[in-house]
């Protein structure tokens, strides 16, 4: 896949290390305010998604970014699932038992395992959305080259 | 509130008919994103900030896809002439809209007023939702504690959408 101009490139580059910590911060602070794992997930996948347009890139490369991707996808999504079983273990052994301390409500690190959860999903979300877009452009590419 | 809702209503169903109609595809696919950025709207109006924070994204990220998908196949779309298939399938659709109307308007009409609904469901988690999960955002505290189940199965959706697209993608790009 081709590159964009430099004038693309340069204002991609200035904009998505914004779009990334605005992804951040709507998936760390979503147990406080409006947004979550979903939504910020989609964002950080955005501004992959629109480095990756501007700058383009080789598909031996696309692939090697694929396989990371999904790895980090199964990772999180796995992590997930064993800090809900863990709940299974510890206090009243019900799954997705939140046993840890709540905190006062309003403070960044509160409401148990909430922002735990919120922060794997992101993760997830994240890296599956990249996975289909670069399965999609390698397809393509792929096809162009035979 | 109900009268600006309706006329955003309005404009979503204008753009979706365009869509349907549209000769060029890639204007199709912008008149698509009026139904998709006027729900933004409406979410917004009904004070659901998470949910239109969700719609405006992915209705971007979606826009972008198929606007690359249309630029890479073919803009004009085709048209195939309809004989007595077609024919049997508008009076199917039309039978299935009739049927969609009569078993909606017997649904609602046992349903309260828009914007009176009763609260008995969630009357507990509005109450007690903030001290018994400990977040200060009512909506994530009900995804990951009451609702964790759901969201579970939403992430497993998400996953196994990822994990689908890689195999179709694979299988035919081996051959």
């Amino acid at each position: 896949m081709k590159g964009l101009t430099p004038i693309v490139k340069k204002v991609a580059q200035l904009m998505s290390g914004i779009i990334c910590i605005y992804g951040i911060y709507i998936v760390v602070h979503g147990h406080l305010t409006p947004g979550g794992a979903f939504a910020g997930g989609i964002i950080l996948a955005g501004a992959f998604i629109l480095l990756i347009l501007a700058f383009g890139s080789e598909v031996v490369k696309l692939r090697k970014e694929e396989t990371g991707s999904s790895v980090t996808e199964s990772l999180s999504i796995l992590a997930t699932l064993i800090l809900a079983t863990a709940g299974l273990l510890i206090g009243s052994k019900v799954f997705f038992n939140d046993y840890l301390p709540k905190g006062t409500v309003g403070e960044l690190v509160s409401a148990g395992a909430v922002p735990l959860y919120n922060i794997l999903i992101g993760i997830e979300v994240a890296a599956a959305i990249i996975t289909i877009f670069l399965a999609l452009i390698i397809f393509k590419e792929e096809e162009e080259q035979r | 509130m109900e009268v600006l809702l309706s006329v955003i209503l309005g404009f979503m169903i204008i753009g979706a008919i365009y869509a349907l109609h549209a000769n060029d595809l890639l204007s199709a696919v912008i008149a698509q994103g009026i139904v998709g950025y006027g729900l933004v709207i409406c979410f917004l109006h009904l004070r659901a900030p998470d949910l239109a924070i969700v719609q405006i994204v992915v209705e971007t990220i979606t826009l972008i896809i198929m606007v690359a998908v249309v630029l890479d196949s073919s803009r004009k779309e085709l048209k195939t002439p309809a004989g007595w298939k077609g024919t049997v399938n508008i009076i199917l659709g039309l039978m299935f809209i009739g049927f969609m109307i009569y078993f909606f308007d017997m649904a609602t009409a046992s349903l309260e007023l828009f914007g009176e609904h009763s609260m008995r469901m969630s009357q507990t988690y509005v109450e007690e939702g903030a001290q018994r999960t400990g977040a200060a955002n009512l909506v994530t505290g009900v995804l990951w504690d009451f609702r964790a189940y759901d969201t579970l199965g939403e992430a497993t959706i998400l996953f196994t959408a990822a994990l689908g697209v890689l195999t179709v993608l694979r299988l035919k790009g081996k051959k």
